[in-house]
Parts: C-alpha cells; structure tokens; sequence
C-alpha cells in the first residue's frame, strides 16, 4: 500500500507544480497579489508530498519490500541498516526522487525565508522553480517510477553494487545533489530577472546566499566523493578526471565565478549579464551532469543504467531550460545598462580576471569531457579516450595564474587599485615564498620544474591571504586588545574568504606534494617478504580468511617499523560478496598529517605464484595527502562563515524589517 | 549595440551545437562500449590453455581454432560473472537448435568454482582452456567479461561482441553475424 501512496503524492506535488508555473507569474504580470502569494503554498505543499513520496521509498527499503522492483534491483534483507537507507538514492530512479526533493526543498525555502524579496520576483522565482520541478516530475513519473511493484516477487534482492557499500558514498549523493539542485534556485532568480528586465545590487545580494549554500554543498559533496575514490576504490589516487568527476567538477568551477561576479554586482552594480549568464551556465552543467551520467553519453566506472528513452527525455528537458534561458538571455540582457566603471588595475579587473580564467578552465573540462563523443561523431565511429594527461597539462597552467591573482585579489582596492603600493606591501610575501619553496627544494631529492612552481605559488597564495587577514585587524602592529576589536568587527565574510582562500592554498600543498612526491611499490609478496617505502620497512606477516555481514574477505596482515621501532600494522582486505558476486578492495590505511601510507592486497595474477601462497601487495605512500581534506574542509567553513554574515542572513531581517523594504523599493 | 547582441546570442549558439552532437550521441545503436578490435579480420592470437582441472572437457589452443570446417564460437566467461550466467541459455540453444560449434576460455575463475557453474547450468562448450592468470585475455584484447568471438574457418577473427548475448537486440544482432559467417542459412 506504502508504494501507492508515495505514487500518489508525487502525482499531486506534479498537479501542484503545474497550478506554480502559471499563477504566481502571471500574477506578477497582473499585479495581483493573492496570486503571487499562491506559490508559498504550493512550494509548501511540493515539498511535503515530495517528502511523503520519498518517505514511502525509504520504508520499502528499511522493511525490504521485495514487491517493489526498485528495492528488488538494489536492495538485499542481509545488507546492514544504514546501506539500507542509503539504497534509496542509490539508484536511477531514487536518486531522481532525491534530487526532486532537494528541488522542491530549495523552492519552499525561498518562499520561507526570502521576507525580504519584492513580491513580483519572488514569484516569478518560484514558478521558475516549478517549470524545473514540472520537467523533472513527469520524467520521474513517465520513464522511472520508483514504485513500479514486480510480480511474483523475489525471495531476496540483488544487493547494491558492494562498492556503494560505504558511509562516505552514501552521503556523497546528497550533498552533490544538494549542490547541484541549489544552483537551480539562483538559475530561476536569474531568469525571473531576465522576464523583470531588471538586475541591481539588491537582487545580487538576495542571490548570494543561496549561491553559497550551493557552492558549499558542493564543494563537500566533490571532496567527499575524491575521498570515497581514495579510501575506498584503492587505487590510491584523489582524482581522476573521470567524465563523472568532471561533471561535478564544472559547476563547481562556474559556481565559484558566479559567487564572485555576485560581488561585483552587488557592490559595483557592474558585470551584471555577466553574472546572469554565469548563474544560467551553472544550473545548466549541473542538468548536464544529471544527463551524462544517466544517459550513457559516455563510458565511465560509475554511470547508472543506460535507458535511450530516458536519455531523449533529459535531452528534451536540458533543451528546453538551457535552450530557453539562453534564448532569453540573447532576448533580454544587451537591454541591461552597465554599472560602476573601473580602471584596468582594481578590485573588479582581479575578479573579471578570476572569471574569464574559470571560465576557461571549465571550457576545458567541458571540451576535454565531451570531446571523445565529438570525435566519434565527426569521425563517423572512431573511439578515443582523453586522459589525465590532457586534463593536467591544459588546466594546471591555466590555474596556476589564477592562484597567483588570488593571492593579489584582496589586496585591490575598487575601482582604481594601487599597484605599486600593493607590490610594496608583499614584498616579504613574494621573497618568504620563495625561500619556502628553495627550502622544500633543498629537503626532497627533486622533482618537474611544474610542481616547484606551483608549490611556490601555493606559499604565495597562503602567505598573502594570511598577511592581508593580520593587516586589517593589525595583527602584532597595535596591542593585541586592538587586534582583537577589529577582527570581531571585521565581516563575517572577509574572515571567509581568508578562510576559504588559505583553504585552497592548503588542499594545493595537499594536491602537489601527494602528487609528486609519491612514491608506490607493487610486489608479489608471500609471508616474510619485507618492502621499504617512504622510510617505512614493511613485513608481510600472511594471510587469514575472515567473515562480515554479506561478504567474505581474505585479511592480509603486514607489520610496519621505521628505523627499527615498531610503528603500526595494517589489515588490507580483499571482500567478496556472494550475492552481488563482486569484489572489492579495502585498502589499509595509516593516516597522519605528513603523509598516508596505504596498502592495498589483490589476487594473485598468476596461476605458478598463487600455488606458492603469494599475492599482489600494492603500497602507496602519498605525503600531505590529507591536507586535501584538511584544506576543503577550510573552502566549506569559510563559505559558511560568509554566509552567516549579517548582510546576508535569510531568515532573521525579520526583527528589523524595516531596513531590507528599504533596499527592497529603490 | 549590434555588437552587444551579437555576443548574447553566443551562448545560445553553443548550446544548440552541443544539443545536436547529444542528440546524435543518444542514437540506440550507439554503444560507447563498442570497443572495435584490433582483431577483427586478422589471424586468432596465440594461445594455449590447458583444461579446467577436474574437467573432462579439453583445453583450447589456437590450434583447435583452424583448418575448422565452418565458422566457430569463441565465449569467454566465469563463473562469478552475473551476466555470464543469462548468457549461458543463449549459447546452449545456438549449439543445440542451431548446431553451432561453442569454443570457452574460462576466464580468472578458480577450477572448482567453474566446474560446479558448468555442472549446475550445463556444459555447451565443445573444448574450455582454464585462463586463470588471464594471459589469453590480454592476447584477444578483452575488456571485461562475457566477450563472444566469431571466428572464421581459416582461424580469422570475424566479429567481436562486447557484453553478454541477451535479449532479442543482441540475439539478432549476433545471429546476423553468424549468418555473414556463413555459419547459419540465411533467412
């Protein structure tokens, strides 16, 4: 009966949608109020019967409802609980109902806490949210019902891909979803201004938190996932520009130029369809996203179920929201007046120069992407792969320019900056990096020109932000109590950006020095076999079998020393699970903050060795890895710094109402 | 002016670009897993597996694969492969409706593990050769498990298919290779 039901409420949050994409925007056109103030209700409203819809999906999951297909197809009654749960979004047709969820949750939060928003933009916001709730309702409901029931039923289920099976992949749907979702906000304030006519400062700072709420999703959401590749894949690599990686990866980049033209919008009332347009690109990679991964467009190691029905629908849908907005944007924007002008040397010359160079690099992810597909159509069949080789070798040096202005950035003042005068102040800046890299090149045994550069870059970035942090509050120049005033009078946001800023300087170290300094041996190895790595001399000890829930494993037991002290030992596993008859490898990894050395066990390859009792041993030692995670965790919390600023804060103006009407009616 | 609405249409433009080159990616004959051999129309490589061990059926070499009279089938497959287990029924029916002659190179996959696969599902397979370390894989250039081969009398590779032989789409798609082989009458 549960299925029924969740069925049912997603056909009434549909009926609900279609009533939001016609009334409040046709009352924004008529000026009549009570329309306009229908789509509170029913983003309420999609949101609730969403949430029963999902809710219902769930309980067939948690109880093993083997009727319904979709937990036929990935569920199994031995699986643990929290699997269970996950399972729900784990595959195509959940997944979609997640991301209609985060949809609708998105919509009924602007419709809560956007008080602030003139009447008519909002409205025409929400049922901009509609039309997109609309598109992805019937295509849940035509091509992927999650509650298509399957008779006779089955005895048990065919269990979730054994690699899914994993706390940090189960989150990592969500929060990605919840970042691509949120950019679908910022996508429908940018077309209901385009249908306005009208963009000012004050629509750019209604934007900016919903900007940063998605960003940051994101971001967690991509640093979560290139941490479940790493821990749980055990190949020993973060990231490997995978065509689904990327397509997380390209909203992120245009996110991160839309969060900072928003600035100059908001503060300059300059780059204006500018920032339109990169809202609308952004919310258009994520659909792209959705649509790669679910279409099968092209190959990858975790793309869902190919369906060419499903593929012409998405298709449809992109074309019609990307290919609408566009049409609109080419419509509309050369009507919007320029802003604030400036000089070439200033605050908003740094971040033009930070959002042609991300829009660069997303133009190459996007072309090194898509670009086997051209070729195939071009060439008539022809099939080639693009690797990390092009990846690295075109985006690296295009970034590397970009983490430099970074460091520069803060430092311009608006409108007409003081290049000499800044030069001045990081003298220091620019000679510590330099000695702080001649140092790092004199303690490794060397290493490509590339990755000193960027290292050097890297101090350069973090010195800089940190010196323009301990300049504002004068840091050790007034008395400490002075230093303390400033910072808590400082903005919330410019400690973010501090943050955030330092944040990627510190994932840099964590990027270049895992990369170039790593250091990997593969050995067959039998029991007493002894290997050194990184000043590490590690014994393999054997072999034991072992038993989990739903999988064997075979338990590989090496003990590691260094300068003849014991340090750890580590347990690589081999699992097998026999119902969803695969395997996988679970590394051993011992973490600390200089490095991580990582072990991984693997079948024997071939048939004279495994008779003698040997098997593949792989060990890794990857230093500064975990400054990766270290220095994403800083890009999060300094975007939640920023958005718990006064300025923006969503919910709470209500105390002072009277200050945001203000703005609100210029 | 003319300039400024020149340029907004740019995006629009590049959109409709990738829409086209999607809409002809999404074409259902299409299958980016379609790897194309390098095989295709040259010699079967050079192999030599022993037998599964415990197994009456022999072993396979690249022997076995010429001076046949008629076109041959080669499958390779596992036990713990899902899908080698659907694909199973199609292969028995084409040796024993339709006489085809069936080649197995068991692929990574322990002895015992496989003879009880063949014994619970049936052995259609005329020779297996065992690949446990997966040499013979390397040489036909595999990219997964099931793979099916179509070779000719004379030992030339004639047809490669990538995943398993299930479901009408791939059954036709199989069978009309077999019939361009010569190895079923056409019609």
């Amino acid at each position: 009966m549960t299925p029924e039901i969740g069925h049912f409420a997603l056909a009434l949050a549909l009926a609900l949608a279609l009533v939001q994409s016609v009334l409040p925007i046709l009352g924004a056109a008529r000026g009549n109020i009570l329309w306009m103030q229908s789509a509170r209700w029913s983003a309420f409203g999609q949101v609730i019967f969403v949430s029963i819809a999902f809710g219902a999906l769930m309980q067939a999951f948690i109880t093993s409802d083997f009727t319904v297909k979709n937990v036929v197809e990935n569920s199994n009654s031995l699986k643990p609980m929290l699997f269970k749960v996950a399972g729900t979004w784990g595959s195509h047709e959940g997944s979609l109902l997640l991301w209609t969820l985060i949809l609708t949750v998105f919509g009924a939060a602007v419709a809560l806490f956007g008080s602030n928003i003139p009447q008519a933009l909002k409205a025409r916001t929400l049922s901009v949210q509609a039309w997109i709730s609309v598109g992805f309702l019937t295509f849940m409901l035509f091509t992927s019902n999650p509650f298509d029931r399957v008779f006779p039923p089955p005895g048990d289920g065919f269990d979730l891909n054994p690699l899914l099976q994993d706390v940090g992949l189960a989150m990592h749907p969500p929060l990605l979803y919840f970042g691509y979702v949120g950019f679908s906000i910022v996508f429908s304030f940018a077309v209901a201004a385009l249908i306005e006519g009208r963009i000012d400062a004050a629509w750019a700072r209604w934007v900016r938190p919903w900007t940063l709420a998605a960003w940051m999703s994101l971001t967690a959401g991509i640093a979560l996932g290139s941490w479940w590749a790493y821990y749980e894949l055990g190949w020993g690599g973060w990231w490997f520009w995978d065509p689904v990686e990327n397509v997380s990866f390209m909203p992120w980049l245009m996110g991160t130029a839309l969060l900072h033209s928003a600035i100059v919008t908001e503060k300059r009332d300059a780059f204006k369809s500018w920032t339109i347009l990169l809202a609308i690109l952004t919310f258009s990679l994520s659909l792209l996203g959705t649509f790669v991964v679910r279409s099968g467009l092209l190959t990858s190691v975790h793309a869902f179920a190919v369906d060419p029905e499903r593929g012409l629908y998405i298709l449809g849908l992109l074309a019609l929201t990307i290919g609408g907005s566009l049409a609109l944007f080419a419509w509309r924007a050369p009507a919007m007046e320029p802003g604030g002008m400036f000089k070439p040397i200033s605050r908003e010359a740094g971040l033009l120069v930070n959002n042609l160079i991300l829009a660069t690099a997303t133009g190459i992810v996007l072309f090194g992407t898509l670009y086997p597909l051209f070729y195939e159509a071009v060439t008539g069949g022809e099939k080639l792969s693009v690797g990390p080789p092009f990846f690295n070798g075109a985006f690296i040096p295009v970034m590397l320019p970009l983490v430099f202005a970074m460091g520069l950035g803060p430092y311009l003042s608006w409108k007409r900056a003081d290049l000499p005068g800044v030069l001045q102040r990081l003298r220091f800046v620019a000679v510590l990096s330099v000695l702080a890299t001649l140092a790092v090149w004199y303690l490794t045994e060397g290493g490509p020109v590339l990755g000193y550069l960027s290292l050097m870059i890297a101090f350069w970035l973090f010195l800089a932000t940190v010196r323009e942090w301990t300049m504002r509050i004068k840091l050790f120049e007034a008395p400490f109590s002075e230093s303390r005033r400033r910072a808590r009078n400082l903005p919330r946001s410019a400690h973010g950006m501090t943050l955030a800023h330092s944040g990627l300087a510190i994932a840099m170290f964590g990027f270049i020095a895992s990369t170039v300094w790593k250091s990997e041996e593969i050995v067959f190895v039998q029991p007493g076999a002894e290997i050194s790595i990184g000043g590490f001399d590690v014994t393999f000890d054997g072999l034991e079998r072992v038993r989990g829930p739903n999988y064997f494993a075979d338990r590989g037991q090496l003990t590691v020393n260094r300068d003849g002290q014991f340090v750890t030992t580590l347990f690589p596993e081999r699992r097998t699970y026999p119902v969803a008859q695969s395997s996988t490898t679970e590394s051993a990894i011992r973490s600390t903050l200089a490095g991580d050395l990582y072990a991984s066990i693997a079948n024997p390859a071939s048939e004279e060795v495994s008779e003698q009792g040997a098997w593949t041993l792989r060990i890794l030692y990857e230093p500064l890895v975990n400054f990766i995670w270290i220095g994403s965790a800083m890009l999060i919390l300094g975007g939640g710094l920023s958005l718990s600023d006064r300025r923006l804060r969503v919910g709470a103006p209500r105390r002072k109402a009277s200050a945001p009407t203000q703005v609100a009616a210029e | 002016m003319i300039m400024g609405r020149l340029l907004a249409f740019i995006p629009l433009a590049i959109a409709v670009v990738f829409g086209g080159f999607f809409l002809w990616g999404l074409n259902p004959d299409r299958d980016p897993n379609n790897i194309p051999s390098v095989l295709i129309s040259q010699p079967a490589p050079q192999f030599d597996l022993a037998a599964i061990e415990g197994l009456e059926t022999p072993g396979l070499s690249r022997t076995d694969l010429v001076d046949n009279p008629g076109p041959v089938i080669v499958n390779v497959f596992a036990s713990w492969c899902v899908p080698c287990r659907a694909e199973h029924g199609v292969l028995t029916q084409l040796v024993e409706n339709d006489g085809q002659r069936l080649f197995g190179i068991n692929y990574k996959d322990k002895p015992e593990d496989a003879t009880k696969w063949l014994v619970e599902l049936g052995n259609p397979y005329e020779k297996i050769g065992s690949d446990l370390n997966g040499r013979a894989g390397i040489e036909w250039g595999i990219s997964g498990v099931p793979e099916t081969f179509i070779v000719g009398a004379d030992g030339t590779v004639l047809f490669r298919y990538v995943g398993p032989v299930v479901g009408d789409e791939a059954i036709s798609k199989f069978r009309e290779a077999l019939t361009q082989a010569g190895a079923l009458p056409r019609g």
